[in-house]
Order: C-alpha cells, then structure tokens, then sequence
C-alpha cells in the first residue's frame, strides 16, 4: 500500500474526526421545576475556598444530577475549584473511600458495621469515626404508564401487592377501592424492576416492609426480590420501558419519571392521598429520626416510611456523603468543608428542577453543624 | 549455481601437465594441491550479532509474557472465587437460583446463566455465519475489484461502533421493529419450545431474540475480515483449472475456494463465537432480567455470565458475594478457553490444500 496514495484520504479523515470532537452538547439539567418553595433558606455562606482546588467523590449514581448541580454553583462561589464525581454506585464509592483513593463517598446506605465498612472507615480517618451526612434526598416515584388513567392512588399495602403478584390487574378491586372515580381497563401489570443492584431498589423495598402492614413478606437489599416482572439496566433504562409499554409500572428517581413522563401515582399512607411535590417530601423529611450519635446523623428510614401524617409524602430516597470527621490533611479538610457547605446552602436553590428535595430548614442546621465540625 | 567457467586446455581434460600420446617412460603422479596441516583447534560456535540476541530475547520474552498474563488472570479468578464456592449452599453447577445478598446465606448456581450464554450466542453464530460467508464470496469472486475495496471497509467499519452503541440500538431502534415479528412467532409456532411464550414480554424488547440478532450484527466483521483474507488466499492454479474445466462461477467456489478456506472459515467462526460469548455491555442495556428459569424459549429473557456480573459490580461491597460474581466469571473464562481448543483441534485437523 503506497502511503502517498491513500496520505490525502488519511489526512481527510483526521481532520474530520477532530472536528467532529468539536460537536457536542454539555449534559443540561432538565428543565421543569414544579415550582418548588423550599423550606430551607438558601443563605449565601462564606466559605473558606483556600483549600484543595480539585476535589474527587465516589458513589452512588442516584445522587449523580445533585452533586452535578453543586459543582457548578461550588465552582462559581470558589474560582478554579472543582470536584470529580464518579457516579459508579454506593458499593464502589464506599470502597473507594475506605481505601483512600477518594476525599469523600456518596452511599445510599450507612456505612455497615456488620460489613465492616465502619472499622474500615476509621482506619481510613487515622482512627477517627466517619461520618454519614444525609445531604441529597430523592423522592422515588411510583411510575406508571396507563391509557386513560392520569390521576391514580396506590396504598403501601397495594404497592406491595402490586410488586410481588398479589395484585395481577389494574382493575383489581383493591385498586378500585382507593380510586372511586377512575375507569381502570381490564389489563394485566406489567412490573419493571431495576436488574442492576441499586440503592433505590433497596430504599423501595425497604419502604414495602415499612408501609405494607405485612403484605410485603419478600425482605429488602439491593437486589429486587419481588418474584416477578422485568428487570433492566438502571433508572433510564427502566423509565424508559415503562414509557414504552401500556400498563407497565416500576418505582424510580423523580427526575426519570418525569423525563419520560411518566404518570406518578399518589400514595395514600393513611391519611389521605398525597401527591408527589416539593413540600409533601419536605414534611416527610422533616418529620425523620436520626438514629446516628452526635454529627453522624444515620437516618431512622422507617420513622419517614411508616409515618402516617397528613400531607407527607413517605417514599423518599436519602444519600449519604461519607466524611471524615477528623484525619484529612488541612487542605483536604478545607476543602471538603467548603464543597459541603455550599452544598447544603446555595447548592439547594437548584435541586428542585433536577427532581430532588431541598432541605428542610431544622435538618439543613444539623448538617452544617456536623459540616462545620470536621477538622 | 553457475560454475565459474573453466577453460580447458585443447584437447586435455583433468590431467595437469601430461600431454597427450605422453612418451613411453612410466607417467608422473600428477602434482597434488598441498594439505594445510590439521590445527588441533574447536570448531568455532557461530558468531551471534547482538541485534539477533536482543530480538531472540524480546521476542521470547513476549510470548512468555502473555502465556504469565493468562496465567495470572487465572490464578486471580480462582483465588477470588473459592472462598465464596465454598460458602455456597447450593451445587454451583447445576443450581438455578441466584441470591447473594445475604453473605451468610448465599445460594447461586450457573445453569441458567450458563444456557442463556450458550443460546443467544449460538443464536447469533447462526446468524452470522452463512451471511458472512456470502459476504466474504462476494467480496473475493463476484464484487469487481473497484467495488470489493470500499465495500470491505464499510464492513470492518461495523466492528469499529462500540458495544454500547450497538446495545442503545438494539433496545430503541430494533426491539420494537421486532415487536410484531416476535409475536407473530411465538403465536404461529409456539409449539416449538425455542419459539415459544417467553418468561419476559416481547413488547420490552429484551429477549434473547433481540439480543441474539444485535451479537450477529457485532461479529460479522470479525468473521467476514478473516474469511475474505482466507478465500482470497485460494491458489490461482486450482481455480483456472476449474474454470478450463468447464466449471460454472458457483461450482468453482464450491470445489476450490470453500474446500481450500473452510479450516479459517472455521476458526473465524470461533472467533466470532468467542466475541459474541463475552459481549457485555451491549447485552447488558438490552436483555430484561427475570426471575423465572429459562425455559429454551429464544423469547425468554435472562442475563449472561458478563451482563450479570456487570450489573452487580458497581455494588460489590463484600469480597464473599463479589466472589460469586466472580466465580461465574472463572466458568466463562473456561468456557472460552475450551472453545477456542475445539476450534484449534478443528483447525489443526486439516492439511491447507485438501
């Protein structure tokens, strides 16, 4: 092959392939906000911004829209500073953080101490606990695509039933009790579950066997234990198949739901039902117990999935950012400090639109004290 | 070899010196060349240039190297894997169930990964194939050779698309394309267990149908790259001879160029096949997981041993059950390595111009 002949035709193509790199579009934030009135008020901190300019986090991909909308208003509150979030799952983001290899993980899950997760985290801190900051909290829907039904109520006694295969149809008549004036076509559910091991997956269960007064028996844990349906891979991936098919349903993020317009079915915990918005997940939020001592503010999951006040909206998903409380070198500190902070108060005003729940104002006072107390 | 010319004296050959019709007197010993005396001295080794030693060394050093690598990679995988295999409840080989949350209680068995493996990439290798080995003849002795060049580099082209392009298509653009084939199928032919009712809906597009279709699509440059170097390697004498014999284009084909290029046809196909067996991400996004066993239906649903290890591994956080994932991984390592001997043992069977 003479290089001669085909040098032109190289030399073409390399030039498109580099101008092709060119074309692009950045990742936008969807659009959408529902008008959300936080009830945390995004104060403008100061924040101490001469530490470490390049930040790097690991874990959950529930979080992954959140933290990216921090980093951009992280990024103008301090010049030239910047984080690496590696959305590759709650798993690896703890791993990671255990084995030094990141300044802080992101966890659907407390650390465990049955996993020794916990020993391995005060290794990690030269000996100083590790703290679990609930700093993202992401309703998970019920989403459901139905011709004809846009207005529907589940309990958590028929989402449980609807999940492991008590309940077959959508016109079964514990469907029709909580939804006197909807007409439900005689079709069959079609349940989607998350195939990949994920924390929503996790949450949710764990939701069932809260709020399901016994009906859910099957347990919880990352994997779907339902018994029944499709599994596919991550939240797109099952947002996408409900869309797709009449008479699908599966539980997932917000912001998926509503990127592929899902219909969110409301949930009734008792006291009447509650649709899914801004202030009823605020309620259910500021209505959680913290089981954790001192700044390691461990969540009691089940006191928002079992509640049954007016208003709330219960199936919420918290994620954790695991810190060091104390054991960081003094840059490291400074900066993790500052990202958190601003985090927990500008960072809040965009977290509406991209489908999560600002922090209520008690809960938001809490985490600054713990952020404040790492050293 | 030309011999230096010798010229000859007139009339004389050999004989140095005597002259022809020599005198009567008794004939002079013709003078001898004289021996050198034996020097007592080792023959020498050959000498060995430098350049020579150093490629010898790269060269062994990189063979050794690779055949350490597989080793190593193996010793990984066992050594991962046995702590885990031995807290399995359950026999590993034959079992159907899958549950390793619960470290103290971990059942999981292969056999259903192991048949949905098999089947969608079997599936796919009969697929791929016969369209291959049109392709490749048609590119080596029917195309005409300004149309060959360009058409063989839109096909390798298709091997350059990355897996997870192929996997996006495959769910969005072609599962749904599918949808009313796959249910006219199972709804004629039903009967027949590989096309009958899957444990997943068709609608979904995550059958081993789909998925069965897009790994054809991904190996066939691999095939049709080595087959077409293959059948153009077919010696020009045998197909002249065929055609002065009178042979049509088609059965010049068959009596020269297949006979000649089955073994690579052959061991292409392997390849294919070993391609298709690991193929990850793609299956991944496309096939819908499922809790029912496979039932030998193309319509069922399922994971393979890397889809399944794929999509655990963001959330392995326990060397015990990550074990697991990776004991299924050493039974695909195994797998391959035993396919790929019986495509060799294939290979090595036949002599080139049979």
């Amino acid at each position: 092959m003479k290089i001669q002949r085909h040098g032109a035709t190289l030399g073409l193509i390399a030039a498109g392939a580099l101008l092709l790199t060119a074309c692009g579009s950045d990742n936008n934030a969807p659009a959408g906000s529902t008008g959300g009135a936080s009830s945390a008020a995004a104060s403008t901190e100061q924040v101490d911004c001469t530490g470490k300019a390049k930040l790097s986090a690991e874990g959950s991909s529930a979080q992954k829209t959140a933290i990216e909308s921090f980093v951009q208003v992280y990024q103008q509150k301090c010049k030239g500073a910047d984080l690496a979030y590696n959305p590759s799952g709650s798993g690896a983001g703890v791993k990671q953080f255990n084995a030094a290899q990141v300044d802080f993980g992101g966890s659907d899950s407390p650390l465990s101490k049955d996993k020794g997760e916990t020993d391995a985290a005060a290794t990690r801190c030269k000996s100083n606990p590790a703290w679990n900051i609930p700093l993202v909290f992401g309703p998970v829907a019920i989403g459901y695509k139905l011709d004809g039904v846009k207005d529907l109520t589940v309990s958590g006694e028929v989402a449980a039933k609807i999940f492991n295969g008590g309940i077959k149809k959508w016109n079964d008549p514990a469907i029709k009790a909580l939804n006197g004036s909807a007409t439900l076509p005689d079709k069959d559910i079609t349940v989607v579950y998350r195939s990949d091991e994920s924390g929503t997956t996790d949450n949710f269960q764990k939701y069932l066997t809260a709020a399901s007064k016994g009906a859910w028996t099957q347990g919880d844990g990352k994997a779907f234990k339902g018994g029944l349906g499709e599994g596919k891979e991550k939240s797109a991936g099952v947002a996408q198949a409900v869309a797709s098919v009449d008479g699908a349903v599966t539980y997932v993020e917000w912001s998926f739901a509503q990127d592929n317009k899902l219909s969110v079915a409301k949930i009734d915990n008792g006291a009447g039902a509650v649709e899914l918005t801004p202030e009823t997940v605020g309620k259910a939020i500021d209505g959680a117990k913290i089981k954790g001592e001192g700044n390691d503010l461990v969540l009691d999951l089940n006191s928002i999935y079992a509640s049954t006040a007016a208003g709330t909206y219960p199936l919420v998903l918290a994620t954790y950012e695991i810190v060091c409380s104390k054991g960081y070198d003094a840059d490291t500190a400074k900066a993790v400090k500052a990202f958190l902070t601003v985090a927990a108060t500008d960072g809040q005003a965009g977290l509406s639109a991209a489908g999560y729940s600002p922090l209520p104002k008690a809960f938001q006072d809490k985490i600054l004290t713990a952020i404040k107390a790492i050293a | 070899m030309s011999d230096p010319v010798v010229v000859k004296p007139p009339g004389g050959t050999g004989d140095a010196g005597a002259p022809r019709g020599a005198s009567a007197h008794t004939p002079v010993p013709p003078p001898e060349a004289p021996i050198p005396p034996q020097t007592e001295v080792e023959p020498k080794s050959p000498h060995v240039r430098p350049g020579d030693r150093i490629f010898k060394g790269l060269a062994t050093g990189s063979g050794i190297f690779i055949v350490v690598l597989i080793g190593a990679i193996g010793i990984f995988l066992l050594v991962q894997a046995i702590p885990s295999l031995a807290l399995d409840n359950v026999n590993f080989l034959f079992s159907r169930e899958w549950s390793t949350g619960d470290v103290s209680n971990m059942r999981y068995g292969i056999l259903d990964l192991f048949l949905v493996t098999v089947v969608s990439a079997a599936f796919a290798l009969i697929i791929a194939m016969p369209v291959a080995m049109g392709i490749a003849l048609f590119l080596t002795q029917y195309a005409p050779r300004r149309l060959a060049r360009p058409f063989a580099y839109v096909i390798d082209l298709l091997a350059a698309v990355p897996s997870i392009i192929f996997g996006l298509w495959g769910l969005f653009v072609l599962g749904p394309v599918l949808t009313p084939f796959g249910e006219w199928l199972t709804s004629t032919l039903g009967f027949i267990p590989l096309f009958a009712k899957g444990n997943v809906s068709i609608a979904l597009g995550g059958t081993i149908f789909t998925a069965g279709i897009v790994l054809a699509v991904m190996i066939l440059p691999i095939i049709t790259a080595v087959s077409r170097e293959v059948f153009d390697r077919t010696p020009p004498t045998h197909i002249e001879g065929a055609i002065a014999l009178g042979a049509t284009k088609w059965e010049v084909v068959r009596t020269t160029v297949l006979p000649f290029g089955k073994a690579g046809y052959v061991s292409a196909s392997m390849l294919g096949l070993g391609r298709a067996l690991g193929e990850t991400i793609a299956l991944t996004i496309i096939l819908s997981a499922t809790g029912s066993n496979f039932g030998w239906s193309l319509f069922d649903g399922g994971a393979t041993f890397a889809s399944k290890i794929a999509l655990a591994a963001p959330e392995f956080n326990d060397p015990k059950s990550a074990g697991a994932y990776i004991a299924a991984g050493l039974v695909l390592f195994v797998l391959t390595f035993l396919v790929n001997a019986a495509a060799r043992s294939i290979v090595a069977g036949r002599k080139e111009y049979e």
